[in-house]
């Protein structure tokens, strides 16, 4: 991208015509993209009378702590505790995930063992189903181990995630040099400090990748939250927003569209700050061959 | 001494492996067949999670046959599958439109870094979160689509969009729409940097065309990721569940409702029915596994086609050179 030629192109008016088209419809696309979350941003500091008699208003408004009081009103949505869940469970799935998908991964890259390619036709084999398929005997089971109501059944499932394993062995086999290994081995690491204190390191870019999709993949998460946790106490983030379609908000706006910012808060400021590493980590994804 | 040296380290490959095979086998590969065995149980009711017994050999089908005739599943089914095929065809339309635009070796687009951050950025945002925004935008008799559509002269009269089963299957497609396109395009664009650039230089030297360049050198080699999107945004699309259950609850009369959300609401509401709503996961997941299958096959084969097509046009390509 960043070579220019040197050759000045001449475009003809049919090509001119076609580029101004190209920018107009970026820049709708742009729009549309950004436009639901604007109208919801301003809509969440308005009243709801502004929002009925002007839906679509670009002024900001100063009813922002008042709708907060009518969110926190029916003691139903709290944003809090929600957080707290989310932010608890995505934290704990994604240092899980990262760190046992290196190790896994490792364990398929640096060593000669007989059940490897077998183990690897496995993950390969089991990456695409989908947990919901099997989401009724994993909630009958978690019922009888009385794991119901406990973040750890979305928390500990973690350390397996077939996809996650695969990236990182694509990654691993491309940018771990097996000499270094050998160095430490020589010198008299143990096998595991060798993982721990020069590959994980290597890792860095791979796990960090990673680590951003697990934490926004968990914390987005709702059908399984919603089947396991029914305690008020234990809500996540999105079972607030499913609180927010019920019969106690269903005219306060105000209130509905500020919730709404308060659970993709997060998201946004997370993806505004790391959008150079989503995309390409979006990029790396795809030429998984 | 080199041997001896691979088979002393052999059993650390089976050492860092036990986390995960541990875990799998208890949290995935049991919950798994769980399921399975469940849908042959008579398992419903307050009491239905502990208290179940197999049902007996000469109906051990009757919760499967019972999922396949109910005319609920049935519509569910053909709803997903409507859903995510109304999303696709424009989704991978448009991304394959912008990725020719974005990686035209003529006409450089200035902002494509921003761009694919904006078109990016609805994949990334809580699911349940846009589908209750969608809900509100759409809202009826005042909502911010109406009034932006009344203001613009598109619409006379308010429109109440979530009681028509069509408009409102069509927002759903085009929430997914809207979340996927950007995705699928940064996919398809790191796959089109991925084809070897000499084969474009030298159809540049043989003066071939950018839509030319495009249909005989890009498209046949992107043929593996598109595929590849196909698979994923299938088996995403057949697991539909909190888009339509935020937007509008699979309403109205359940033309929204998705197989997932018959699952749900099978086993967590109602009679709580475990046994048939495991028996309608199973079903689920051998509609996606043979439907996997049956694109994994076509993708194994499009793959050698399009190694082929560019070794001739290689090929062809070194011949005219000389």
């Amino acid at each position: 991208m960043a070579k220019k030629s040197v050759i000045t192109i001449r475009r003809t008016p049919g090509q001119k015509v076609f580029r101004v088209f190209q920018y107009v419809l970026c820049f709708l696309l742009a729009c549309l993209s950004l436009f639901p979350f604007f109208i919801m941003l301003v809509n969440a500091t308005r009243s709801t009378i502004q929002i009925q008699n002007h839906p679509v208003s670009f002024a900001f408004s100063n009813f922002l702590m008042n709708n907060f009081r009518v969110l926190n009103r029916t003691a139903m949505f709290d944003a809090v505790t929600g957080f707290k869940n989310s932010f608890l469970i995505a934290a704990g799935a994604t240092i899980l995930t990262v760190y046992f998908s290196t190790l896994t991964a490792y364990a398929l890259v640096a060593y000669d063992w007989k059940l490897k390619g077998p183990f690897f036709g496995f993950i390969l084999a089991v990456m695409m189903i989908p947990a919901t398929v099997t989401s009724i005997g994993f909630y009958q089971f978690m019922y009888r181990i009385k794991w119901t109501n406990n973040l750890l059944p979305l928390i500990i499932p973690a350390i397996a995630v077939p996809g996650t394993v695969f990236f990182m062995r694509q990654f691993m086999v491309a940018s771990l040099p097996m000499e270094i290994v050998q160095s430490a081995r020589v010198d008299g690491a143990s096998e595991l400090r060798t993982f721990n204190q020069i590959v994980l390191p290597i890792m860095k870019p791979a796990m960090a990748t990673q680590a951003i999709f697990a934490f926004v993949g968990s914390w987005n998460n709702l059908f399984m939250p919603s089947i396991l946790l029914t305690n008020k106490d234990k809500y996540t983030m999105p079972i607030m927003v499913s609180l927010l379609n019920g019969d106690i908000y269903k005219t306060e706006y105000g209130a509905i569209y500020l919730g709404l910012l308060l659970t993709v808060l997060p998201i946004f400021v997370v993806y505004f700050a790391l959008s150079k590493y989503i995309i390409a980590g979006v990029a790396l994804g795809g030429v998984k061959e | 001494m080199k041997k001896n040296k691979s088979f002393s380290y052999a059993k650390y490959g089976y050492l860092f492996s036990i986390p995960f095979v541990v875990v799998y086998a208890i949290f995935s590969l049991y919950p798994t067949i769980n399921t399975a065995l469940l849908g042959f149980t008579n398992a419903k009711g307050m009491t239905g999670l502990t208290d179940w017994e197999f049902l007996p050999w000469d109906s051990i089908f009757k919760n499967f046959q019972q999922v396949v005739k109910n005319p609920i599943f049935g519509k569910s089914l053909k709803n997903t599958i409507v859903l995510w095929v109304v999303n696709f065809i424009p989704q991978i339309s448009l991304a394959l439109i912008l990725t020719a635009w974005f990686t035209s070796r003529r006409n450089e687009l200035k902002g494509q870094g921003l761009m694919k951050v904006i078109f990016y950025m609805p994949n990334i945002i809580t699911a349940a979160s846009i589908a209750l925004l969608f809900n509100k935008l759409f809202a009826y008799p005042v909502g911010p689509v109406n009034s932006l559509l009344q203001s613009l002269g598109i619409l006379d009269a308010p429109t109440d969009f979530l009681t028509s089963s069509s408009s409102t299957r069509g927002i759903i497609s085009f929430i997914q729409f809207w979340m996927w396109y950007g995705h699928t395009m940064i996919i398809l664009i790191s796959g089109v940097l991925g084809i070897n650039p000499e084969l474009y230089e030298a159809a540049e030297l043989d003066g071939a065309s950018g839509s030319q360049m495009f249909w005989k050198i890009t498209i046949p080699n992107l043929k593996t990721i598109l595929l590849y999107t196909m698979i994923t945004s299938m088996i995403g699309g057949l697991n539909m569940y909190d888009i339509p259950q935020l937007f509008n609850k699979g309403n109205p009369a359940n033309s929204t409702l998705t197989t997932n959300m018959y699952i749900y609401n099978q086993a967590f509401s109602g009679s709580y029915m475990y046994a048939r709503a495991a028996a309608a996961s199973m079903i689920m997941f051998i509609i996606i596994a043979i439907a996997s299958i049956f694109v994994f096959l076509a993708f194994n084969d499009e793959k050698g086609k399009a190694r082929r097509e560019a070794k001739r046009i290689a090929r062809m390509q070194q011949k005219e050179a000389e």
